[in-house]
């Protein structure tokens, strides 16, 4: 059976969406993901759905489910990559990704993990600057 | 009105939902639809795809190519033999749901296509009939 | 007797060919007098050659009451060929059609040389070539007008993609100013073209400066407000400022909220908002003594 595979990149775990998600492989993936937030002791998710294209209200709660799940064990899911088409449609549709943490690309959406990382561990008032 | 090709997909499983879809897609991209076009109505029809398998135990998908007056359009029949809708324009109002977490399904597909038209009859089925027009 | 009429106009295009040709090249050059500056002799004559090329065996087929049928079909190609880059030069579509329309005279006076004395073949002879020319007539000017009709479309988006400039004003800003009346067609390219820059720019806050849009109606804001929530979903914010104490006050009484959206009056508030966000500050150089 296909698997979604889940990356490990430093303290976060990076999941890329590539295929039409059906329900089977929507669990297999919440329990791989699930798991691997504990063994990997991850800090963060970026769930990249730059390939993605479309979201209908489904995939929408499956990925506020993911969010809510990781967030269960320690670990803040952003989701990254969301293409213009995508959220457009989201909009008219209605659909509201409640809790759900959005980034640009995988880039900002590794830098806001860090950035909800420090804040929670030390805050630090020097921390801002121009990158 | 004419109808210049169709092609009737079953709805089952899950597995069709996504293979329904995907034909919309194709057929959109093969018409040249606006990416935002073709998003919309392959969620739309995503959608009641969904209503359709998960709470009326599956149905049928007949996709249509129409031409009117020079315009391009893409018309979707959702049909199935479940319970049927009592109160439509209940179900069309957004956060209205019959089963479980499904509130947006018909009122949110709506808004997404050009020409919405909804029958159903308790314990007979519903079809529902969704086109977008280029 | 209707079987030999056909042939008759056939058998004049070719003996008096090249009389013909010039004659007709007369008339639209006499019709085409101030048109000059867009189409030579030259490209004319060969035009003109090329379609009695066409013209003569297709009459000579004996069909001269339906052009859709396929012995018409290279004759009216060519002159689908000929209205479409006229109308693109610039022709006017009574202009266009002078091209058919003029070859009228020159037939008639030879067909009236020919038959001079047989009044009847005369009169139906005429008949049948009037209607014939009077319908590839109007196939140029139909031709025509579907062309003028894509040229239109055409500049349309043009003019929609050159009204919607998205500017970068920082790493990691970018601004859309909209200036004129905003419709639906507007806006949704406008929705698009923004998304679209902060996918490919990477950006994480989108101005939108409505400052030189004259009025903001329920619809033009529900556009403004969707475009925003779909820049939030993508994990980006959108500002929307140049909002005018008119449009303050139009949007209060039309019952339109921005709830939970950043607004601001001017550009430079929401450019300094921009600048906190992503964490820059803006400092005037230490004053010298």
């Amino acid at each position: 059976m296909e698997r979604i595979p889940i990356l490990k990149v430093g303290e976060f775990l990076l999941v890329s969406i590539q295929v039409d998600m059906h329900d089977r492989l929507v669990l297999s993936l919440q329990d791989d993901l699930t798991a691997q937030v504990v063994v990997s002791r991850a800090k963060g998710v970026l769930i990249d759905i730059s390939a993605l294209d479309m979201v209908d209200s489904f995939i929408g709660r499956m990925l506020g489910n993911m969010a809510a799940m990781t967030r269960a064990l320690g670990a803040e899911t952003v989701v990254v990559g969301m293409q213009p088409a995508v959220a457009i449609t989201i909009v008219e549709l209605g659909l509201v990704l409640t809790d759900v943490r959005t980034a640009i690309n995988v880039d900002k959406g590794m830098a806001l993990l860090q950035n909800l990382l420090n804040e929670s561990s030390v805050i630090d008032s020097h921390e801002f600057h121009e990158k | 009105m004419n109808s210049t090709k169709s092609n009737t997909l079953a709805l089952r499983s899950c597995e069709d939902i996504v293979h329904v879809r995907q034909t919309v897609r194709t057929w959109m991209v093969e018409q040249r639809f606006t990416l935002v076009d073709q998003t919309k109505m392959v969620t739309a029809t995503s959608e009641l795809a969904r209503n359709a398998v998960d709470y009326a135990g599956g149905g049928t998908a007949q996709l249509e190519l129409l031409e009117e007056s020079g315009r391009i359009g893409i018309r979707v029949l959702i049909e199935d033999h479940g319970p049927g809708i009592a109160n439509i324009e209940q179900a069309m109002t957004d956060g209205f749901t019959s089963g479980q977490g499904m509130g947006l399904g018909l009122g949110g597909s709506k808004r997404l296509v050009d020409d919405f038209e909804i029958w159903s009859e308790p314990g007979k089925g519903t079809r529902v009939s969704i086109t977008r027009w280029k | 007797m209707t079987t030999t009429t056909p042939n008759r106009i056939a058998d004049v295009l070719t003996r008096h060919e090249q009389p013909i040709l010039e004659d007709w090249l007369r008339e639209q050059l006499a019709a085409l007098s101030a048109r000059q500056d867009l189409i030579s002799e030259a490209d004319l004559r060969r035009q003109s050659t090329e379609f009695l090329a066409l013209f003569t065996p297709a009459c000579r087929m004996g069909n001269l009451t339906d052009i859709t049928t396929p012995e018409w079909k290279p004759g009216c190609d060519f002159l689908g060929d000929v209205s479409r880059s006229r109308a693109i030069q610039g022709f006017s579509p009574s202009e266009t059609a002078t091209f058919v329309f003029s070859l009228k005279q020159p037939l008639f006076t030879r067909l009236r040389q020919e038959l001079g004395t047989d009044a009847t073949a005369l009169a139906e002879e005429m008949w049948s070539a009037t209607v014939l020319l009077d319908k590839l007539g109007l196939y140029t000017t139909e031709v025509y007008q579907k062309t003028r009709e894509e040229v239109i479309k055409r500049q349309q988006t043009d003019m929609l993609e050159l009204s919607t400039p998205v500017v970068k004003l920082w790493d990691g800003i970018i601004a859309l100013p909209l200036i004129g009346t905003l419709d639906s067609g507007r806006t949704n390219v406008m929705m698009n073209t923004l998304l679209q820059n902060i996918v490919a720019t990477g950006s994480s806050i989108a101005i939108v400066d409505i400052t030189g849009v004259p009025t903001v109606d329920t619809l033009v804001a529900q556009y403004l407000l969707k475009t925003v929530y779909a820049a939030r979903l993508m994990g980006a914010e959108c500002i929307i400022s140049g909002i005018r104490p008119q449009i303050a006050q139009t949007m209060v009484h039309l019952g339109v909220e921005f709830g939970n959206v950043v607004t601001k009056s001017t550009l430079a508030d929401a450019l300094s908002y921009a600048f906190r966000q992503i964490g820059c500050t803006v400092t005037k150089p230490a004053q010298r003594a």
